[in-house]
């Protein structure tokens, strides 16, 4: 039971902005743009919430600072990925070079200013301040209270709510639809008055607000300065996307499977895993060749958005 | 001057002018902010300076070393990238093919004994060949036969090889560091070039990776093998009408883009700088350099060495632009600028066109 309970609590600073990001990623798709960038704004947008922070919490201090600074992400992320936007809707250029540029872009960027600053690259914040030890009455129940309401955080929380608003406005809103037509046959939605290429705006910028807030609530809990890498995340991200089939619950489900097998690598001290006896390495290679096995064996009738990586050109019907 | 824009290998020799032109002058504003805003960083024309001469006006003949020692992987991973481009495919995974095949060089350098020391590298770089084309085959198998896109199935590649690669660190252990490998045994031989430049810089890669430029240079432009190859890039569907095994080539095309970084990896891990591996999670950004390399040298053997040089100098301009009071991350921001600018090239040269068309019309 304690195991479970471990492994429990230590799955959710993983799982939850990878959920976050992977949904991020949905809209973009959805829309019909790729966005290989996600770690690119992942980074870009930690580094300017954790300077942010880093800059306010001798005035600010707790959950308000932490949500500003969650605002801080979001934004940065919509600015870092309109140039995404630009470069795949407007300019129809190639999604994947703009989007490797942005990657590469982003550390670099980070990088140079935490180095013109404090002359290091790692950007220290006090990362205490933002727990929440007990959550009164909730924190009390046995178990369930124990894994969400101890030594919690609340992007935890948002992270869950996003998923829920994710999965309401992608399947229950006129919105949604028009965003799903988009990836789907952005000529067919253009036939019915739909404009694509502001459908595709909106969803990259979702897109960019979303893995920007995923960056903060990843580096939060887990780290105490911010060097400029978020550890392959936003691929991986990439990778729960492609895993949950663009679906919002199945994002959710893969998130929950990779931040495991995270959780697994890192947890080989524990006597109970110590004694399944498997190499960590297992655990940490498990989600990409997962998602290597899911494109092999559903390429033929993939669930990816028909026009996904294709730039619309309205004189092209 | 408009005929010769005109011309469609002119335009875009144009256009990656003009992107590295973008990537230069938005790496000088970036300097130009961070001297207007930190006291110590007060000379951004000498950091422009600096960049312009890839840090040779310091370093001289010995800095022209380091620049051949830093364009030797990136030649290769630019070719690996420019390469798949001209079949139509986007190599991403240019990194995981890397290390994959650099730590089969550095493994083969180390253990395999039986073979004299002074051959032993050439088998280090067969292995890495051999081991980075396995891997790029991987994605050409996938993208064939099951029709995943090459870009993600890459992209998980390079994170598959890379953990397997800090995991096998322990197969040949430095003694007196574990988490590192050992120093490999036979080097890849200077033959005078390191007296000429400066000792610990310039071995016979460098040599091996304009070979092998030209080498791909004549496949692909005069052979029907590389006929075909661009055949599928163009068109992939006209490619098969033509009676062109397109699924064929695909396969070849990414086994043969994975056997350049593989070799790129080689190249460095057993070279006479002695560098190894560690148990570190990250990718290797010579793999990343091969993109910006190959967008730049448009995808052309020949044009890749000279982008493979220009991405060496501003590389080694990176260490003594702290002389001005900068540090050397500004030229990777310039470097992903250009990359970006490059993927306007297409919209740009069709405005140029344009334009021009317009303008001789009249």
């Amino acid at each position: 039971m304690d195991t479970i309970l471990f492994l429990l609590k230590n799955m959710i600073p993983f799982t939850i902005p990878l959920t976050v990001v992977a949904l991020g990623g949905m809209f973009c798709e959805r829309s019909g743009v790729v966005n290989i960038a996600l770690e690119g704004i992942m980074i870009i947008s930690a580094s300017a919430s954790i300077f942010f922070i880093n800059a306010m919490q001798s005035t600010l201090s707790g959950q308000s600072l932490l949500i500003l600074a969650m605002l801080v992400a979001a934004l940065t992320g919509i600015a870092f990925s309109l140039l995404h936007a630009y470069a795949s809707i407007t300019a129809k250029a190639n999604q994947v070079i703009s989007g490797t540029a942005l990657n590469l872009f982003a550390v670099s960027f980070h990088v140079f200013v935490a180095r013109m600053v404090y002359s290091v690259e790692g950007v220290r914040f006090l990362n205490d301040q933002f727990r929440i030890d007990k959550v009164p009455i909730l924190g009390d129940i046995p178990f369930f209270g124990e894994v969400f309401f101890t030594r919690a955080y609340i992007t935890t929380f948002i992270g869950l709510a996003i998923l829920i608003i994710a999965s309401f406005v992608l399947f229950k809103t006129r919105f949604g639809l028009r965003l799903r037509a988009c990836g789907e046959h952005p000529q067919a939605a253009d036939s019915v008055g739909i404009n694509v290429y502001k459908i595709r705006y909106i969803g990259v910028m979702i897109s960019g607000a979303l893995a920007g807030l995923g960056g903060l609530m990843l580096v939060i809990p887990s780290y105490t300065e911010f060097t400029g890498d978020v550890a392959g995340y936003g691929f991986l991200a990439l990778a729960v996307l492609i895993f949950g089939q663009w679906n919002p619950k199945k994002i959710f489900l893969a998130a929950i499977f990779f931040g495991l097998m995270k959780t697994l690598s890192n947890s080989t001290g524990l006597s109970a895993i110590a004694a399944l006896n498997i190499n960590p390495y297992f655990f940490r290679i498990m989600p990409y060749l997962a998602t290597l096995a899911v494109l092999t064996f559903t390429s033929k009738k993939s669930a990816a958005p028909r026009a996904a990586g294709e730039p619309y050109d309205q004189g092209k019907r | 001057m408009k005929k010769w824009l005109l011309k469609e290998g002119n335009g875009k020799l144009f256009a990656s002018l003009m992107a590295i032109l973008i990537g230069m002058v938005f790496g000088f504003i970036i300097l130009l902010i961070a001297a207007a805003v930190a006291p110590k960083a007060s000379y951004p024309l000498d950091g422009l300076y600096t960049i312009i001469t890839g840090g040779l006006r310091y370093s001289g003949i010995k800095g022209f070393g380091t620049v051949l020692r830093y364009a030797t992987p990136v030649i290769l991973t630019g070719l690996s990238v420019g390469f798949a481009f001209k079949t139509g495919l986007f190599n991403i995974g240019a990194a995981g093919q890397y290390v994959m095949g650099g730590f089969a060089a550095a493994y083969i350098a180390v253990k395999w004994t039986f073979i004299p020391l002074e051959y032993l590298w050439i088998v280090g770089l067969l292995g890495s060949i051999l081991v980075g084309g396995l891997w790029g085959l991987i994605s050409g198998l996938l993208k064939a036969l099951r029709n995943v896109n090459e870009v993600i199935s890459s992209i998980m590649l390079n994170y598959i090889g890379m953990i397997t690669v800090s995991t096998l660190v322990i197969l040949i252990p430095d003694p007196f560091n574990p988490s590192r490998t050992k120093v490999p045994l036979s080097q890849i031989p200077t033959f005078g070039l390191d007296t000429l430049f400066g000792k610990n810089t310039v071995d016979v890669g460098i040599v091996i990776a304009i070979l092998v430029a030209i080498m791909i240079y004549v496949i692909l432009e005069k052979t029907t093998f590389g006929y075909e190859l661009k055949a599928c890039g163009f068109n992939r569907n006209a490619a098969r009408y033509a009676g062109i095994n397109d699924k064929r080539g695909i396969i070849l095309s990414m086994t043969i883009s994975g056997a350049l970084s593989g070799l790129a990896g080689g190249l460095v891990y057993i070279s006479s700088i002695t560098k190894v591996f560690d148990q570190s999670l990250v990718l290797q950004k010579e793999g990343f350099d091969g993109i910006s390399v190959a967008l730049l040298g448009l995808s052309n053997p020949i044009g890749i060495i000279f982008s493979g040089f220009f991405i060496g100098m501003l590389r080694n301009a990176g260490t003594p632009l702290s002389r001005s009071g900068f540090n050397e991350e500004v030229v990777r921001i310039m470097t992903s600028t250009i990359i970006y600018a490059s993927a306007f090239s297409l919209i740009f040269r069709e405005k140029l066109t344009k334009f021009l068309t317009r303008k001789v019309g009249k």
